[in-house]
């Protein structure tokens, strides 16, 4: 005798892209306990049963639900700020923000924060003054918002912090005689308040407010989060480096368990400041409390630092500005020991690697690891991969890597790739989603959220186009077809978290997670990728409105 | 004597840079000056606690981000935040006597070095850079981490080579004539005098002298002085001896710091030719001069140490 069943729900739609070659396309499809049941015509779904028929999105074309394989839950937290970005944005409520072109409008929407609290410190975010020429954010700009009140703006990347003086002093950095690369002085032989990475800015990171427990995520940001997934048509993320401590593991638990949580995260624990040995052992643990919308038990490494910040390991000829080779974050030895105990525990790691030198020694490292310790189908990822080229990417598939693209760069940053960092020609081959594919590794591309805004049709729009914020086309040769970019935000950064069986497609016995679109972006021209409009998300059967 | 007189906060702590890449000996190290510290209350840093390889007989406890150990020593991490620790290290009560920074195994420590120099409460006394004797030779020709690691071994003032027991004669005389002109120990488990790598005369007085703590320093060699661990017995010599009347400072500095002279480390509390009193620091080829704190009590002296059989010369006799 069959027990009662949950009721079924069966959506129409204008069109189901399924991703799925067997079937990919349908009009109709079935969900029963957060999961498919089928997907296909409505008069063969109805074998299942007594049904609902849900029209709502029947001028609405589904896709399955979006996968960013590499943001952080900092970016729902960082709205609570005042973003300060270069570019146009939309919140987490949905409200467009206009975008600070200047240092002076930036100053204004400062201005305007100040304005909305009588005290306490004024924070901003998403400030790039590389787009502003040699001119540079100083405290004598940010002493016209107050000269009274703490005031912060950080930079995009993440890595900079401008202070007014008041922030400066309470610092303890209001002083002559500071000699340090993290500190430009200004004329008058004090620092100008620009603050140049994470051990200038710490200090700093108190008094304006933005201190480390706010950087690692709370609650009301990954709630903040969660509606910016929705928006963006996300039904999982990434949260690609997190400390995972108890009190952040039993928000995250708590929140990611409510009804109305819409979107599945996956938090990978980062190897740093613990051995490699402690990280596996972490993650193992970490793993057997998995949840359905909560996935633990993978581990994030950083092997290098940033290619605009002149922190990545770039092979010869190094930087095209000369500048000195980068930092290596974590030692060789460590990533080969850690490699080696994942493999033979089973968990997953995902590698930081931005210069091509990075990549090298990942790939060695790597290789030494699976000659000591083989495991098939471990699914161990590169994440950016920024400058990988064809051998590499030919490497990644011998040794059975998944690679990550940080597509997203391209229109941000190109065209400093191409003038300042490593060069035209070598800008021209970033992020090389052509070669990943015809060397049949299999590929993700990503936001990296807040570093760029989540939203991953424009990360395909990116790997499809390849025009930067100026307009230039960078290395036609490495563009990807719409079908393969929208596979590599659904399926493809599926396979990167090895989730590939559950999410990513719509087929039978999958999670009910699918991306609700006004347009279509099969019959949508390349170029337009990136304005199609996004509804909201189903995601485990739920109905979520943007 | 007196000890902790003249300790007013606004005396700088000072702080000794122990560097080197992963396996060299940092810890070890570390692990043998807190056996030796005898009273000396040092606070160690490390980037993390995540390899930490402390003998667990030297923990006592833990509070907080603090893990207490033996003889009033405490040791921190300070992972991303290197400035924000090192401020809180400062205005712990009791004020340690010194810190010990051990950088992490990638990190270059001309880096670190400059970032102590933002910190006013804290003055740099010396970077101890560590290398692994037997892999050094592969490690500096390591397609990915021989430059950071060439530039580890050129930003230190004292080189410890260490796991010498590991190499032949032979291959040990090649590794030398590879090394950059820095002043080099070798060293077996990274066994020497507390001295060696703390300066002497530490926290017995603000002056100078091995550690007798009296103005009645001799000119005879204290070789018993020296703190050394069994393994470094015998292989360490320190001299102490009167510095009458004005000196030629230039000519001093270049005496203690050349090439041949064999010492690792000196301090002198002396008068130049104008009649200024100084402090003076010397570790490896690199010396600081300072105006001599006004506690600084007792007749103008120098102490120097350096190895056993190749002490001569003029900063010796």
């Amino acid at each position: 005798m069959s027990t009662p069943r949950d009721p079924i729900t069966i959506f129409a739609a204008r069109r189901i892209i399924t991703m799925n070659p067997a079937r990919p396309t349908a009009t109709h499809v079935a969900v029963r306990e957060g999961r498919i049941l089928g997907v296909g015509p409505l008069a063969e779904l109805a074998g299942w049963g007594p049904h609902t028929l849900d029209e709502r999105f029947a001028d609405r074309v589904l896709m399955p639900g979006l996968v960013e394989g590499h943001s952080h839950l900092m970016a729902g937290t960082l709205w609570r700020h005042a973003y300060c970005g270069c570019f146009d944005a939309t919140d987490p409520d949905g409200r467009r923000v206009a975008g600070s072109p200047s240092i002076d409008a930036m100053l204004s929407t400062l201005s305007e924060a100040a304005a909305t609290q009588p005290d306490g410190p004024v924070v901003g975010w998403g400030f790039d003054s590389i787009y502003f020429g040699s001119r540079r954010c100083t405290r004598a700009d940010l002493d016209r918002v107050s000269t009274t009140r703490p005031v912060g703006v950080l930079h995009a990347s993440g890595h900079i912090l401008n202070v007014n003086t008041v922030a400066l002093q309470a610092a303890g950095f209001l002083r002559a005689g500071i000699d340090h690369p993290a500190f430009p002085l200004g004329a008058d032989g004090l620092p100008t308040g620009e603050l140049k990475g994470p051990e200038a800015m710490l200090p700093a990171l108190d008094p304006v407010g933005l201190n480390r427990s706010f950087l690692s995520g709370d609650e009301s940001g990954i709630r903040a989060f969660g509606r910016l997934a929705v928006r963006a048509g996300v039904t999982t993320a990434t949260d690609l480096a997190a400390t995972l401590l108890d009190p952040e593991l039993d928000t995250l638990l708590r929140l990611t368990r409510e009804a109305d949580y819409p979107v599945r995260l996956v938090p990978l624990l980062r190897m740093i400041g613990i051995s490699p040995a402690q990280a596996v052992e972490r993650a193992v643990a970490l793993r057997a409390r998995s949840t359905d919308q909560l996935r633990l038990g993978r581990i994030k490494v950083v092997a290098d630092g940033s290619i605009q910040g002149f922190s990545a390991r770039l092979r010869w000829p190094g930087y095209h500005n000369g500048a000195p080779n980068g930092l290596w974050y974590t030692a060789p030895e460590a990533m080969r020991e850690g490699y080696e105990r994942a493999l033979a525990a089973g968990i997953q790691v995902h590698t930081h690697t931005n210069g091509d030198e990075a990549t090298a020694l990942a790939l060695d490292c790597m290789d030494a690891a699976l000659a000591r310790q083989p495991r098939a189908d471990h699914r161990f990822t590169l994440q950016h991969a920024q400058l990988a080229d064809a051998a590499q990417f030919r490497r990644m598939r011998a040794l059975g890597l998944s690679v990550n693209l940080f597509a997203n760069h391209l229109y941000y940053w190109g065209d400093q790739h191409a003038a300042i960092t490593v060069g035209p020609e070598r800008a021209a081959r970033m992020n090389a989603g052509r070669s990943a594919l015809d060397a049949g590794v299999p590929l993700a591309i990503h936001s990296d959220a807040p570093i760029t805004p989540l939203a991953p049709l424009f990360t395909a729009w990116c790997a499809v186009n390849r025009v930067s914020a100026s307009g230039q086309v960078l290395g036609e040769a490495e563009r990807i077809t719409v079908p393969e970019a929208l596979h590599a935000i659904t399926l493809g950064a599926a396979a990167t978290l090895h989730l590939d069986g559950e999410i990513g497609s719509i087929a039978c016995g999958k999670r009910a997670d699918f991306c609700v679109l006004d347009d279509d972006p099969v019959s949508a021209a390349p170029e337009a990728l990136k304005d199609l409009r996004v509804w909201g998300t189903v995601q485990g059967g739920r109905v979520f409105q943007a | 004597m007196i000890k902790n007189v003249a300790a007013p906060l606004a005396a700088p702590l000072p702080c000794v840079l122990i560097g080197g890449w992963l396996g060299a000996g940092k810890t070890t190290l570390v692990n043998q000056l807190l056996r030796q510290a005898g009273g000396l209350r040092l606070a160690v840093l490390v980037n993390d606690f995540g390899d930490l390889g402390l003998d667990a007989d030297l923990i006592t406890g833990a509070s907080g981000e603090v893990l207490e150990l033996a003889g009033g020593c405490v040791c921190c991490s300070y992972g991303a935040d290197l400035i924000g620790t090192l401020r809180r290290v400062t205005v712990r009560e009791p004020r340690p006597d010194a810190l010990l920074l051990e950088t992490s195994g990638v990190a270059d420590p001309a880096a670190v070095a400059r970032s102590l120099t933002l910190l006013p409460a804290i003055r740099r006394n010396g970077t101890v850079v560590l290398a692994d004797a037997p892999r050094l030779a592969a490690l500096q020709a390591d397609a990915y981490v021989g430059d950071t690691v060439r530039a580890q071994l050129a930003a230190a003032d004292l080189l410890l080579l260490n796991k010498v027991d590991g190499l032949d004669a032979a291959a040990l005389a090649a590794l030398r004539r590879s090394l950059p002109a820095v002043r080099t120990v070798e060293t077996v488990q990274a066994a020497l005098p507390i001295e060696v790598v703390l300066g002497l005369g530490f926290g017995t007085d603000t002056g100078t002298g091995t550690d007798t703590g009296t103005d009645t320093d001799t000119d005879t060699p204290a070789p018993q002085a020296l703190r050394a661990p069994a393994a470094a017995a015998g292989r360490f010599v320190s001299r102490s001896r009167h510095l009458d009347g004005p000196q030629d400072v230039a000519a001093l500095v270049g005496q203690l710091t050349a090439a041949g002279s064999g010492v690792l480390r000196a301090k002198g509390l002396l008068t130049d030719a104008d009649g200024r009193r100084l402090l003076l620091q010397v570790v490896g080829r690199r010396a600081q001069l300072a105006p001599a704190p006004a506690a600084a009590l007792g007749p103008d002296r120098l102490a120097v140490i350096g190895l056993a059989g190749s002490c001569n010369g003029p900063p010796w006799t």
